[in-house]
């Protein structure tokens, strides 16, 4: 097991280091000079080519990678130049929101989506199987930011039963850290929902089909028992891969949620960057999604061999 | 944010080609989504005859005027009229979503043939490379080259489209290397055919019907990215009309114009779904291995 851990990692670095290479560069996509730019209002040739020096911008572009790749190996994202915070800093602070939220609307997508999954392939090709996909597909096509609007329209604006937006920490107060995250994990989960929902249905349609639960099925086991024991254990395993794999996607769902419900998360972060021109955040927050999808798919892996059992030796 | 994988399988019969469109036409998801991208196709082109007023002309006497008889949808914030809007739109929507695809097939599938039929080193630098895009979530992608690229519509489709093309060379790919294998294209070689004419006239046409599928569910994911960037103010510059912008716009207004917020999403809501139900029916139609029963 720990050798296959391993190997799985060893084979996600050069993925992480090509990622590294994109970021870096898409930096040098913008036009116009990098040392002008941090020199703002200044336009002394002399203190411009000293910035030049200073952030080694005169070096040939492998070096100035090497020497960025380093900084960030040891968490030197660099300064952003909005609120001069060292950007390591605010990631830190500003990722345990979305993961919060990613993490309730992933409860939320399993509750709903596994459910609704397993109903449509044991009624498959009858009207609530048309139904349940229909809803599914409906999930897929929706806007997670106009849905957030919709929401916010009919239980903040007309019933005015939660706040429209804003954040408040867990640990400030629990009760209302959940009234500001509902909404959101729900506009969230929807479409993880409707992605466990499909997933589920498929994956559940072939294990039906499988020989032994035609034959669970004709030693005369009750209905319940073939559901349970045999026909989810199996096929619901496809499903723990889909979801974690998943929830390292929710990310993107998540940059328009925040925007829309106000929450200061990672999401926001990337959004916020782009409009101050705080370049160096966009990229922070680009790689920092490229490790988690990576971690999140490794940890998907894991489970799928610790799951199925034909894998496990 | 949106299921973005088919299942691939290869497409053995090639003689049964003729009945490929009663094969969609079989599918009630692919008729009815067809149906729906069908309207929304005609809604673009003939928004000038269609639309009962000029989408940009301000009227100060009406503004942010419910639905009405002579607004049907309202007017917004400018007093402008929300129907006109609407049917300009879906011109930006339709146009971000042809154009981004395009993009994504022409970049995608090329460097997957490739990668798929060389193999090797080339196929090694290909392939990392798709993983190495793959891992960057879809829209945080295509934000941050919208946002290197600058705000406009052409921008927005460009880091759209790039955004999508490792989708399309892991497709390919995958169906390069199961027709790879096939006796026919070893035959091909025992007799000196070139690799170019064998990619072209041998393994292309296997891979055509994936990418159709491929391409009409990344149709459905380009005009969703494309309303996100424009509601993010990183897409089509106002005053032009974009579904996605209007809803930027309408957020502000949630309490006094709630229709200026609910239209726009009906529009986008339905052009996806259709998009979605047309890649659904096209998946159950063109896939040779689907099960019949």
């Amino acid at each position: 097991m720990l050798n296959f851990v391993f190997r799985r990692l060893l084979v996600a670095i050069p993925t992480l280091l090509i990622v590294s290479v994109f970021v870096f560069l898409l930096l040098k996509l913008l036009p116009g000079d990098p040392a002008l730019a941090l020199a703002g209002e200044e336009r002394d040739p002399q203190v411009i080519e000293t910035i030049r020096v200073k952030y080694g911008l005169d070096q040939p572009l492998p070096v100035q990678y090497v020497r960025w790749l380093g900084g960030v190996l040891q968490g030197d994202f660099g300064v952003s130049i909005r609120t001069r915070l060292p950007i390591g800093e605010m990631i830190v602070e500003k990722l345990p929101v979305t993961l919060q939220l990613s993490l309730q609307a992933m409860i939320i997508a399993l509750l709903i989506g596994i459910p609704a999954g397993v109903l449509a392939a044991f009624k498959r090709g009858t009207p609530t199987d048309y139904i349940v996909s229909m809803l599914g597909l409906g999930g897929l096509s929706i806007p997670s930011f106009w849905l957030g609007i919709m929401l916010i329209l009919l239980f903040a604006v007309s019933l005015g039963w939660l706040p429209s937006g804003g954040y408040v920490g867990f640990f400030e107060s629990p009760l209302a850290n959940f009234r500001y995250t509902l909404l959101p994990s729900l506009v969230l989960g929807t479409s993880a929902a409707a992605i466990v929902m499909r997933h589920t249905r498929s994956s559940m349609i072939a294990t039906l089909q499988q020989d032994y639960i035609r034959t669970a099925r004709a030693k005369g086991l009750r209905e319940y028992v073939v559901v349970t024991r045999h026909a989810l254990r199996n096929g619901l395993i496809p499903v723990v891969t889909t979801a974690t794999l998943h929830l390292g996607e929710l990310l993107s769902g998540a940059v328009l949620t925040e925007q829309v419900f106000g929450i200061p998360g990672f999401g926001k972060m990337i959004v916020d960057g782009v409009f101050s021109r705080d370049y160096a955040v966009v990229q922070a927050v680009v790689l920092c999604a490229a490790v988690m999808f990576l971690l999140m798919s490794l940890i998907a892996d894991i489970a799928y061999v610790i799951l199925s059992p034909r894998l496990r030796s | 944010m949106t299921d973005l994988s088919i299942q691939a399988e290869p497409a053995v019969d090639g003689g049964h080609r003729k009945s490929a469109l009663r094969q969609i036409l079989s599918q009630p998801s692919a008729v009815i989504g067809g149906s729906i991208v069908i309207f929304f196709v005609l809604m673009a082109i003939f928004a000038p005859l269609l639309a009962p007023f000029d989408p940009n002309a301000s009227d100060w006497l009406a503004v942010r005027q419910a639905p009405g008889a002579l607004h049907w949808f309202g007017t917004d914030d400018l007093g402008r009229d929300i129907l006109s809007r609407i049917l300009f739109g879906a011109r930006a929507s339709l146009l971000a979503g042809v154009i981004a695809v395009a993009i994504a097939i022409a970049v995608g599938v090329p460097l997957g043939l490739i990668a798929g039929y060389f193999g090797g080193l080339l196929d090694a630098v290909i392939s990392r490379c798709t993983d190495a895009l793959l891992a960057v979530p879809f829209l945080v992608l295509a934000i941050a080259l919208a946002a290197f690229l600058g705000a406009s519509l052409q921008n927005a489709m460009i880091a759209i489209g790039v955004s999508a093309v490792p989708i399309f060379i892991r497709l390919t790919r995958g169906q390069v290397l199961v027709v790879k294998g096939e006796d026919y294209i070893t035959a091909a070689r025992a007799v000196g055919v070139r690799d170019r004419t064998i990619i072209v006239s041998h393994v292309f046409p296997n891979v055509l019907a994936p990418v159709v599928v491929q391409g009409t569910i990344t149709m459905a994911v380009a005009i969703l990215a494309e309303a996100s960037l424009a509601f993010l103010g990183l897409g089509q510059r106002p005053p032009a009309p974009s579904w996605g912008s209007m809803l930027d716009v309408a957020r502000q207004f949630l309490t006094e114009a709630p229709w200026m917020a609910v239209w726009p999403g009906l529009a986008i809501v339905a052009i996806v779904l259709g998009f979605n139900l047309l890649g659904d029916g096209l998946n159950d139609a063109l896939s040779p291995h689907r099960d019949h029963d």
